[in-house]
């Protein structure tokens, strides 16, 4: 069958199997692997995508069923080569270890302050509670988002701001 | 990797549409709503469709929670997050809200449906819980036009409902009655699992007596139940610790848990017994608190 959707504001055409799994259509037929296949069972969440702005684990919808939607992938968070502000986040704050959780984890937190730009840390947490940081780097991951709810222009901070996040203990900016 | 066998995709526009698909290709083809149930089980290759009938734009028609005086509608594509962010809901029905946070985890619930959930008729299924405690019944349309069938015989059994290979359920419909409150509590073995054991309770008060009272267990037997002793031994009753005590050894007595995976009968049983009491304290207190 064909289908065609919009990914990363890009329309986009292929001839797929029925049963081809959104993130094997991102991944394998357009070659987009910063969305990353884990676990299968729509556990560990490092394949989330937007789906119609909303984040939705692609191991879990069908490529069939994104048809004639707008997906949007990790690799549409930059803008003309700048780094999303939940992106410079992540680099400021040590958001990663291994990398593997990051493009979920980037999505569902770029959707969380889209919808609640100044979220709790505790609404953070709840947030990517589907997702799993197997360097169990939870603790920098909210930090790495607060970064991002305190600069929403990604202000060139090469130092996280200590008084924007409680999480930060005082002196620890690194 | 895990891949589901090959299928047909086909996508419904309308509610007519998806049953004129189910007509033509009856007990070989399964509905996708949410997916979030069905797809791992096609995965595992538990359920092989030749043809998968995508209702997701039905959400459109089937996505809607309508509250008057007498009674709740929520369509079937109505999606979990949707549940939880209803104000209107959680005011008449905080149960809802209660069980939504502890369904999967927030990315599921964007995709997950009330209707999916409930034929997916798994014996541990939080929504099926809340449904069992409220009562609600079940609108089904086939062919021949719709019926209405209540809970306890939506479920006939560990993943079988009422829905024929022809029919769709469209819509859950819920009794509203005055002066009454709800709540939910589960037991899991980490955040988002399915239950252990989970509980829901809805209580109405009338002159400071139980004008009725219902408890809906989940994972403690082939189908989620509603435990009437319960409701007998509290109509009528003033709301006391003692009375919540009673209504507990009800509930363990009454249900049909077994040993598996996530814990003994006899852990089980304990479960059902402490969260009935948990439950109809909190339902009731929310009723008192309101007033």
């Amino acid at each position: 069958m064909q289908v065609t959707m919009a990914v990363n504001g890009v329309e986009v055409t292929r001839e797929i199997e029925g049963r081809l799994l959104l993130v094997h259509f991102l991944r394998d037929h357009l070659g987009l692997t910063g969305t990353h296949w884990g676990c299968d069972t729509s556990n560990c969440g490092t394949c989330v995508v937007w789906l119609d702005g909303e984040p939705v684990k692609s191991c879990t919808v069908l490529a069939a069923s994104a048809g004639g939607h707008e997906v949007r992938t990790v690799e549409g968070l930059e803008h003309d080569g700048e780094l999303d502000p939940i992106q410079q986040g992540f680099v400021e704050c040590h958001g990663l270890q291994c990398g593997f959780c990051t493009p979920g984890m980037l999505m569902t937190g770029r959707a969380l302050l889209d919808r609640n730009p100044h979220p709790t840390d505790e609404q953070v947490r709840e947030a990517i509670s589907g997702q799993i940081c197997r360097c169990t780097g939870y603790a920098t991951i909210v930090r790495s988002v607060q970064w991002a709810a305190a600069h929403p222009d990604g202000a060139e901070a090469t130092e996280p701001d200590v008084t924007d996040s409680e999480a930060v203990p005082s002196g620890s900016a690194s | 990797m895990q891949v589901p066998a090959a299928l047909e995709y086909e996508r419904a526009s309308d509610v007519d549409h998806a049953l004129n698909l189910l007509g033509r290709y009856g007990d070989t083809a399964k509905i996708l709503a949410g997916g979030h149930s069905l797809l791992p089980m096609m995965k595992l290759r538990l359920a092989t469709p030749e043809y998968l009938i995508d209702i997701n734009d039905l959400h459109d028609e089937l996505g809607y929670i309508r509250i008057d005086p007498t009674e709740a509608r929520i369509g079937a594509m109505t999606r979990h997050r949707e549940l939880l962010e209803s104000d209107e809901l959680g005011r008449m029905f905080p149960i809802f809200a209660d069980a939504e946070r502890v369904i999967a985890d927030p990315v599921v619930r964007n995709r997950g449906t009330i209707g999916g959930s409930l034929c997916q008729a798994d014996p541990s299924e939080d929504l099926s819980a809340v449904c069992t405690t409220l009562a609600a019944s079940c609108v089904i349309r086939g062919p021949g036009g719709d019926r209405v069938v209540a809970m306890d015989e939506f479920h006939q059994g560990p993943y079988e409902t009422a829905v024929g290979d022809d029919e769709l359920l469209i819509e859950l419909r819920i009794p509203v009655h005055p002066n009454g409150s709800s709540a939910y509590e589960k037991v899991e073995r980490r955040a988002g699992d399915w239950a252990v054991v989970s509980a829901g309770a809805a209580v109405w008060l009338e002159d400071g007596v139980l004008s009725d009272a219902r408890v809906g267990l989940a994972a403690v037997g082939p189908n989620t139940n509603g435990i009437t002793a319960v409701s007998e031994a509290c109509r009528g009753q003033a709301p006391s610790e003692e009375l919540f005590a009673r209504a507990g050894e009800l509930a363990a007595q009454h249900c049909e848990p077994s040993t598996d995976q996530r814990g003994s009968a006899d852990y089980k049983r304990h479960l059902a017994k402490e969260l009935t009491v948990r439950t109809l304290r909190q339902a009731v207190r929310r009723i008192v608190e309101r007033n």
